[in-house]
């Protein structure tokens, strides 16, 4: 019929032929579940995927069209009804939930597809590689032999090998956008209360926000427009209007102005990323933005502070996990309840989930408190603040999204901080809770993506739009497909 | 302020897991380098600055008093790993 496959367009590509009946949504399904067939075995970008095929796809009565007969890649650790949800953990082995969550309850109410499968992820989104995962790792589009990133590792490798037409990730330090730019796909971190947590399974609660990773700009500010919003069921949900985000699109960026901090361009940066991120940030100008060089003077503490306060949180949130209500329980014979708690959760949780809840844990605990936990909330104030004032003078900060491009399975795994300090640039918008966006801005010699992130004010996601639009509409990355 | 095996194993008690004894060794070390890096945060000045815990001005969200649906235990207990009734089993704790 056509000739390019349903499952390589985009979901406003594909929006316009439903709505003209040129296709039904069962077809783009049959298409999206025979390419996993073909091409997952290499990716691994879906767990559990072979139970599905596609048969499964729920709809309700959508109230809107917005979304209508588009399926959506869920992340494994956002709650889908009836759907295994088990955050690639082995703790969770099994777990159903008894209820949606919020997102997932508007994307339905909007008309999309959900069907029974996930993506991987990291587990419990501990991670930036999808290394951690219970299920193994996946494989970058882009280059089987190196990582898609993480934690959403999965979400991002299925929408950039044509396997997803909208994903959903979550970001608690990057998990949304170093993701996407290792994979040349476009992912944002919503501002801190845009996206109602209701449903997400907790890892750091002042810290985590459910995104959309899509192949375009485009697609990211139709998925959003389905998501966003004020939940009562999410106390931390922010009760302010939903402004159409696909207005922003194709905006004139004429004087909008750009801060460059220079503590993200100095060593520890490869030299071909800062090329390509410098010749991105020309491009803008070139199109009509301004910019200049400023100074976040705190951005060395960003990671330290990181993994103290999302520990701490994590090692509170990660109590539930104790083998009465939920998942995987020690089968151990003649164990007392404690035995039976510190069994479960010996052999339920892997190493990277056993290190942060033990770190966190210790950040908390009587004597290191002030000295750890407490001092780390005192730098993220200082933190927020250069974020504060660089933003009373300029629009939008861009920086690289990652020091590197995707690195090989492996390099880094037996070296947690290593691993940590892949997170540099990205975890900071998680600590100032302001939104930020990755996109692809071109390639490495070695034919791997390198992504541009933009971070503005927070609930100024219509900037991160307008900006990233124009700069994709003047460039070809967005259209470029991994061989598989 | 170091980290020592003797710590990490009282903290993985308090954090209810059970390590091997080569996943002690192992974490033991790996957090001491994880710390001696966050310990660069001792170098920062926090005279006067307050602790920011949550990033919203928001406080105190209350919602009206009125009845809503809950979840039906049938479907709480669903996932549980062991259960009776309308209970979750555990071990015996009291001898």
């Amino acid at each position: 019929m056509n000739k390019v496959n349903l499952n390589e367009l985009t979901a406003h590509e594909l929006l316009g032929k439903l709505k003209k009946e040129e296709i039904t949504s069962e077809e783009i399904l049959s298409i999206l579940v025979k390419r996993i067939k073909e091409v997952d075995p290499k990716v691994k970008a879906y767990v559990r995927v072979d139970k599905s095929n596609g048969q499964t796809g729920k709809r309700a009565n959508g109230q809107t069209d917005l979304l209508k007969g588009i399926p959506i890649s869920i992340k494994d650790n956002i709650c889908t009804e009836a759907y295994n949800t088990e955050c690639c953990s082995k703790i969770l082995e099994g777990f159903k939930p008894p209820y949606d969550a919020t997102v997932i309850k508007k994307l339905k109410e909007a008309g999309a597809l959900i069907w029974d499968s996930k993506t991987n992820m990291d587990e419990f989104a501990f991670g930036s590689s999808t290394e951690n995962s219970f299920f193994g790792p996946t494989h970058n589009p882009w280059n089987l032999d190196c990582v898609p990133g993480g934690s959403s590792g999965g979400s991002a490798a299925a929408v950039a090998a044509d396997e997803a037409i909208l994903a959903l990730g979550s970001d608690t330090g990057g998990s949304i956008r170093q993701p996407a730019s290792f994979c040349g796909v476009v992912g944002l971190k919503p501002t801190y209360g845009r996206v109602s947590r209701y449903g997400l399974i907790a890892f750091a609660s002042s810290l985590d926000q459910i995104g959309p990773i899509t192949k375009d700009v485009q697609d990211n500010a139709v998925l959003m427009n389905a998501i966003a919003g004020y939940d009562p069921k999410d106390s931390t949900s922010v009760d302010l209007e939903v402004p159409d985000y696909t207005k922003a699109l194709g905006k004139d960026i004429k004087g909008i102005k750009i801060a460059i901090p220079k503590e993200y361009f100095i060593e520890g940066l490869e030299p071909e990323v800062k090329n390509i991120v410098e010749e991105a940030v020309n491009k803008l100008k070139e199109i009509g933005a301004d910019y200049k060089q400023v100074s976040l003077p705190h951005t060395e503490y960003a990671v330290p502070v990181y993994y103290i306060i999302a520990t701490a949180e994590a090692s509170s949130n990660l109590a539930r996990f104790d083998g009465v209500q939920y998942g995987f329980r020690s089968k151990k014979p003649k164990q007392n309840l404690i035995e039976m708690y510190k069994n479960t959760r010996g052999e339920g949780f892997g190493d990277e989930a056993k290190r942060r809840i033990i770190l966190g844990t210790f950040a908390l605990s009587h004597g290191y408190y002030d000295a750890y936990y407490l001092r780390a909330l005192k730098v993220r104030t200082l933190i927020k603040q250069d974020f504060d004032q660089v933003f009373k003078e300029f629009d939008c900060i861009i920086t690289p999204t990652s020091p590197t491009p995707a690195f090989r399975i492996g390099e880094k795994i037996e070296d947690p901080l290593k691993m940590y300090l892949s997170d540099i640039y990205t975890i900071s918008a998680n600590l100032s809770g302001i939104p930020a966006i990755s996109i692809p801005c071109g390639f490495t010699k070695r034919g791997l993506p390198v992504g541009l992130q933009i971070l503005a004010k927070p609930f100024n996601e219509e900037l991160l739009f307008q900006l990233a639009y124009a700069y994709e509409q003047n460039t070809p990355w967005h259209t470029m497909k991994p061989k598989l | 302020m170091a980290i020592t095996k003797e710590t990490v194993s009282y903290v993985a008690h308090l954090a209810r897991i059970q390590l091997t004894p080569r996943e002690l060794e192992k974490l033991s070390g790996q957090l001491k380098d994880i710390l001696d890096f966050i310990n660069k945060l001792g170098k920062v000045d926090i005279k006067n600055v307050s602790p920011t815990s949550h990033i919203l001005p928001i406080n105190n969200v209350l919602r009206i008093d009125h009845p809503q649906e809950s979840l039906p235990a049938d479907k709480a207990l669903e996932n549980a790993p062991h259960q009776e009734g309308n209970f979750f089993v555990v071990p015996k704790i009291i001898e």
